[in-house]
């Protein structure tokens, strides 16, 4: 799609209804080398995306529409859960429903650690579930999903990427992997759906994902776990 | 007037201070470490629209708080966010405030509410001034030719 795309190319589009996390997760972002745009809700998201309605044959299908070659590719969409109107997981939905868009990794944003919330939406597709506020160390998690959404749509890798390889072969293994072993694990229960204060849940609640997980999480940013409140319930 | 030295010093001593009096979390370190020379207020400028939004707020949940009838959900809906952009600059204390204010309001409790309004403006108004303060011996300590730690 028009320009050779390296590394720092990468163009995340960033929903969040508060001006002070898009600030924010755009600093992060941009000093992280991506392009960043923000908006501030779901459908400003699929506005930017290039997404109608298609009322005549699909009234339920949303679709691109063929004028709008989207001028910016996005390589990934990073969102807030709660959002009036369109909530993170509507829009999370919305993109996996479309043919065109369900190839853009989305990840999510919470500030509330609710452990069938983050189920719910790694079900539904997304690819991480970030803790609010998100820091440089949740950012870096994003390359992988990135570069793997890039070597799908291309035939032959670009000569741009031989340096990505390595991870990308690891991301291609672990998927061989996950396609060798039975793919009907048992989501694990869940004891309570409460939230939980520790973070580290986000990492119990991916069932079937795991494995694929796992394998990009080796050698990637240590897991989080920075206490937050001593002693006081999460609501 | 002070030389470099000393500001810096007075500077890294109150930015200790509001640590370790929990005025301020690691968040705000966070933030810090996302300026640069390419970038040199975007402390302030978070902060700034932190303020702004805070006051809104506060206003909001006065309102919301006085009708004769509570509207619950609204003034939680304020408290989630007041408590969401404390999250994210690391106004730690405010933060914590809002907590206790969230379950007040799962509980309709009336009482509870005003009692935390009244808290989270106390503690939003020190965080405020302390931020200020903080700003202010930046720039001192720019003015006299020195740089930021």
């Amino acid at each position: 799609m028009g320009s050779i795309a390296t590394e720092s190319q990468f163009h995340v589009l960033a929903v969040d209804d508060s001006l002070i996390d898009r600030k924010l997760i755009e600093r992060l972002l941009k000093t992280s080398s991506y392009q960043v745009t923000t908006v501030d809700s779901g459908s400003k998201a699929l506005e930017f995306l290039g997404f109608h309605e298609d009322h005549q044959n699909n009234p339920n299908q949303l679709s691109v529409s063929p004028n709008n070659h989207q001028e910016m590719e996005v390589n990934l969409i990073i969102t807030d859960y709660c959002m009036p109107g369109m909530t993170g997981y509507d829009l999370l939905k919305k993109i996996k429903e479309s043919s065109s868009l369900r190839n853009i990794p989305v990840v999510i944003m919470s500030s509330e650690n609710v452990p069938s919330r983050i189920r719910r939406c790694l079900e539904e597709g997304a690819e991480e579930f970030f803790l609010k506020p998100v820091q440089l160390s949740d950012v870096s998690r994003l390359r992988p999903h990135m570069m793997k959404a890039k070597y799908k749509d291309h035939q032959e890798p670009q000569k741009q990427q031989v340096e990505e390889k390595s991870e990308v072969e690891m991301i291609i293994q672990s998927q061989r992997q996950e396609e060798d072993e039975s793919p009907q694990e048992q989501p694990r229960q869940e004891e309570d759906e409460s939230p939980q204060e520790q973070p580290q849940q986000q990492q119990q609640a991916q069932g079937s994902n795991n494995n694929k997980r796992k394998a990009l999480e080796e050698g990637l940013s240590p897991d989080r776990t920075r206490p937050r409140y001593s002693g006081l319930t999460v609501v | 007037m002070e030389g470099v030295a000393q500001l810096r010093r007075q500077l890294v001593d109150y930015l200790t201070s509001l640590f370790q009096e929990g005025f301020l979390d690691n968040q705000f370190t966070q933030l810090q470490q996302l300026q640069d020379e390419s970038n040199p207020d975007f402390v302030v400028e978070v902060v700034n629209l932190f303020f702004e939004d805070s006051e809104r707020l506060l206003n909001e949940l006065t309102k919301a708080l006085d009708q004769p009838s509570v509207d619950f959900k609204k003034v939680d809906s304020h408290v989630h966010q007041l408590k969401g952009s404390s999250s994210s600059i690391g106004a730690q204390r405010v933060q914590n405030v809002c907590i206790a204010f969230r379950n007040y309001c799962e509980e309709h409790n009336i009482e509870g509410c005003l009692n935390c309004l009244q808290q989270v403006k106390q503690e939003y108004s020190l965080v405020k001034n302390k931020l200020e303060t903080l700003f202010k011996l930046e720039q001192q300590l720019l003015a006299a030719g020195g740089s930021v730690p």
